[in-house]
C-alpha cells in the first residue's frame, strides 16, 4: 500500500523513500519500547530476592549414628547427611572411574578427613523424584547408596549414580564443617 | 451471513484466514479506512487512552496477582513482599496504583468531552449509556482493589462504603452482612474483594467491545456537534487519527510517568502504609481522590439514607442526562449559556472535591450542600429549561466548511451537500 503509493510520488518501484525509513526507525523504536515494559513483566516471575537471599542450615552431627542418614529441607529440597560405615567408605573408594556413568572420584565429593560423611541434595538427577535409601531399612539398591523409586536409578555409597536412567550422580551441595560435629549448608 | 468472505489481502496467508474469518477485513473497515470526522481536537484521543489504560491495569494486575495473598493474615506482608523482593514488583505495583489514579483522570476528562460536546444526544444516547455502566463498573473495581492491600485506609474505606447499605431500612443490615460474609470486614471480604477485582475488569473489557461497536454504528459526535454530511467532512481513521491518538499517548505516558517514578505516593494516602487493625479507626478516613466529589454528596445530607440515594443518584442522574438535556443542538460552541453554565457545573464538582477532602465542620458543610444542590439543579432543572429557553448560535453548513473557511452559514441557507471529490 504505503510502497506503491510512496513510488507513485517520489520515484520508481522498489525505490526505499524518506516515508520507507521513517515507518522503519517508528516501528523500530516501538518494538523497543514494547520489549522494554515487557521485560519487568517477565522478570517478575523470576525467583524473588528473598528465594533468591542464600539461605543457609545448620546441621549437627553428633545424634547421626554410623550407617544412619538425615534428610533436612534446604532452599525448598531434601538434602541427605549420611554417616558412612568403614565398609561403605571402602566400596566409594575402591570403583574404578572408568565404570562409572558419571566418573568422579569419592575424594572430590565428601571434605577431606571428614570422609565418613556425605551430603547430597536428595534428588534424583533424572526426573526429579526424592531416592530411597538414607534410613538403613529403605531399599538402597545394588551398590547400597540409594534407589529411586520411580524409574529404577541406583546410587553407591557417594551418591554417584551406577544403573540408569539417571546421567549425573546425585549433587553435592556447598557445605563447610564448622566444627567436628557441626555442618553448614548454603 | 453464510458465505466466505471475498478477502481483497495479497498476503496469501491474512488472505486465507480472512477468507474464512474476516478479522482482517473488520480491521481494516473499523480502524483503517473507518471514516471519522476531521475536525477532531485532543480531547478526542482520551476514548482510546481509557483503552489502553485497561489494557496496563490488566496486565500488571495479573502480574501482581501471582504473588499477592488475598487472606487477611497475609495480605499486607504480600504487597511489601511485592515492593521488596519481587523482580520489578515495585514498578509492577506503582504503575497499577497510579494507573488507577490515571485511568480516572482519563475517563473524567472523556466524560467532559461528551457533555460539552453533546456527544450523548440521538442517537448516541445507547453509547452514554454503556459509557456510564462503565464508569460505575469503574468504581467498583477501583473499590476492591483498594481493598487489597489490607491497610488502615483498606479496611476502614471497605467497612464504611459497605456500611452505605446498612441506610436502607429493613434489607440493609442482612445485605452488609452478606456482602462481608460475617460481622464485620474480615477474611471472607477480602477473599470475595480479589475474586471480583479479577473478575470486573474483563466484564469492562466487555462492555468496552459494546461501547465501541455502538460508536461504530453512529460514528463519532465531533467538536461542532453537526452531522458528518459527505466524505468531504471525513477522514480515514488510519493514519490521520492513529497518529494523533500517538501523540496524546505519548503525552499521557509521560505524565503517568512521573507520577511512577517521581511521586509513585502523592495521591495515595499514608494511613495505608499502616496493616489494618480492626480495634482503631484512623482520625480521618477519606476515600480515593476520584470519590472525593461522590463522597461530599454522601455526607452534605445530615439524613443517613438521604445522603446514601443522593450520592447513588448523583450517577444515576447520567444515565437519563440524554433524555434531561433537551437542546437539539449538541456543541456547547453554539449554545451560549450552556457553555457558561457548563464550567459552573466543572467548578461545583470540583469544590465537591475539595469539601470530601476535608472535615465536614464549618465552612465544609455550607459548601458541600451548595455544591450538592447545584450538581443536581444543572441536570434536573437547568439542562431541561435551557434546551427550550437557549438561542443558539447558527450551526455551520458542514464540517468541511469551517475547516477550509468560510465560517457558519446565516441561518436559514439552504443547506447544500458536497460532492465527492
Amino acid at each position: 500500500m504505503a510502497d506503491t503509493s510512496a513510488a507513485a510520488s517520489h520515484g520508481q518501484p522498489g525505490d526505499v523513500t524518506k516515508r520507507d525509513f521513517l515507518k522503519l526507525v517508528a516501528g523500530a523504536g516501538a518494538a523497543i519500547g514494547a520489549a522494554a515494559m515487557a521485560w519487568p513483566l517477565i522478570d517478575s516471575m523470576n525467583p524473588s530476592k528473598d528465594v533468591l537471599a542464600m539461605s543457609s542450615v545448620e546441621v549437627d552431627l553428633t545424634p547421626i549414628a554410623v550407617g544412619q542418614g538425615i534428610t533436612l529441607m534446604w532452599r525448598g529440597k531434601p538434602v541427605f547427611v549420611r554417616h558412612r560405615t568403614e565398609q561403605e567408605i571402602k566400596d566409594a573408594e575402591a570403583v574404578q572411574l572408568g565404570q562409572l556413568i558419571d566418573p568422579q572420584a569419592d575424594d572430590a565429593r565428601v571434605k577431606p578427613g571428614e570422609k565418613q560423611w556425605i551430603v547430597l541434595v536428595g534428588i534424583c538427577t533424572h526426573l526429579g523424584c526424592i531416592p530411597t535409601g538414607n534410613k538403613p531399612t529403605e531399599m538402597r539398591g545394588d551398590w547400597g547408596g540409594w534407589f529411586c523409586p520411580c524409574h529404577g536409578s541406583q546410587y553407591d555409597t557417594s551418591g554417584r549414580v551406577r544403573h540408569g536412567p539417571a546421567p549425573a550422580n546425585l549433587a553435592v551441595p556447598p557445605y563447610a564443617f564448622e566444627s567436628d560435629t557441626k555442618i553448614k549448608i548454603g | 451471513m453464510v458465505g466466505l468472505n471475498k478477502s481483497e489481502f495479497k498476503n496469501p496467508v491474512v488472505n486465507w484466514i480472512d477468507t474464512r474469518l474476516p478479522i482482517f477485513t473488520m480491521m481494516q473497515n473499523e480502524y483503517g479506512a473507518f471514516p471519522t470526522p476531521k475536525n477532531f481536537n485532543y480531547l478526542w484521543n482520551f476514548g482510546a487512552l481509557a483503552m489502553i489504560n485497561l489494557m496496563i491495569m490488566m496486565v500488571t494486575g495479573v502480574f501482581l496477582a501471582m504473588n499477592y495473598q488475598p487472606n487477611a493474615t497475609l495480605a499486607f506482608d504480600s504487597v511489601q513482599h511485592i515492593m521488596r523482593d519481587v523482580n520489578y514488583g515495585w514498578l509492577l505495583r506503582y504503575v497499577h496504583q497510579n494507573g488507577a489514579s490515571m485511568f480516572f483522570i482519563v475517563v473524567f476528562v472523556h466524560i467532559f468531552r461528551n457533555m460539552y460536546y453533546g456527544s450523548y444526544k440521538n442517537p448516541r444516547e445507547l453509547l452514554w449509556i454503556f459509557g456510564v455502566v462503565l464508569l460505575l463498573l469503574m468504581m467498583a473495581t477501583s473499590f476492591m482493589g483498594y481493598v487489597l492491600p489490607w491497610g488502615q485506609m483498606s479496611y476502614w474505606g471497605a467497612t464504611v462504603i459497605t456500611n452505605l447499605f446498612s441506610a436502607f431500612p429493613v434489607v440493609g443490615d442482612p445485605i452488609v452482612t452478606w456482602l462481608w460474609g460475617g460481622f464485620s470486614v474480615d477474611n471472607p471480604t477480602l477473599n470475595r474483594f480479589f475474586s471480583l477485582h479479577y473478575l470486573l475488569p474483563f466484564v469492562i473489557f466487555g462492555v468496552t467491545f459494546l461501547h465501541v461497536v455502538a460508536l461504530h454504528i453512529t460514528g463519532s459526535n465531533n467538536p461542532l456537534g453537526i452531522d458528518v454530511k459527505s466524505p468531504q467532512d471525513t477522514l480515514p481513521f488510519h493514519p490521520y487519527y492513529t497518529v494523533k491518538d500517538s501523540v496524546g499517548l505519548c503525552v499521557y505516558l509521560l505524565v503517568f510517568a512521573i507520577f511512577v517514578f517521581f511521586w509513585p505516593n502523592l495521591l495515595g494516602d499514608p494511613n495505608n502504609f499502616i496493616p489494618a487493625n480492626p480495634l482503631q479507626t484512623p482520625a480521618d478516613i477519606v476515600p480515593e481522590w476520584y470519590f472525593l466529589p461522590f463522597y461530599a454528596i454522601l455526607r452534605s445530607v445530615p439524613n443517613k439514607l438521604g445522603g446514601v440515594c443522593l450520592m447513588f443518584g448523583s450517577i444515576a442522574v447520567l444515565f437519563v442526562l440524554p433524555w434531561l438535556d433537551t437542546s437539539p443542538v449538541r456543541s456547547a460552541r453554539f449554545r451560549p449559556i450552556f457553555r457558561k453554565l457548563i464550567w459552573l457545573w466543572i467548578v461545583s464538582v470540583g469544590v465537591l472535591g475539595v469539601c470530601g477532602a476535608n472535615k465536614p465542620e464549618g465552612i465544609w458543610v455550607v459548601l458541600s450542600r451548595v455544591g450538592t444542590a447545584y450538581y443536581f439543579l444543572h441536570f434536573l432543572v437547568i439542562l431541561p429549561i435551557l434546551g427550550k429557553l437557549e438561542r443558539p448560535l447558527p450551526l455551520p453548513e458542514s464540517i468541511s466548511r469551517p475547516v477550509i473557511g468560510g465560517g457558519p452559514l446565516p441561518g436559514g441557507a439552504a443547506a447544500k451537500p458536497m460532492e465527492k471529490v
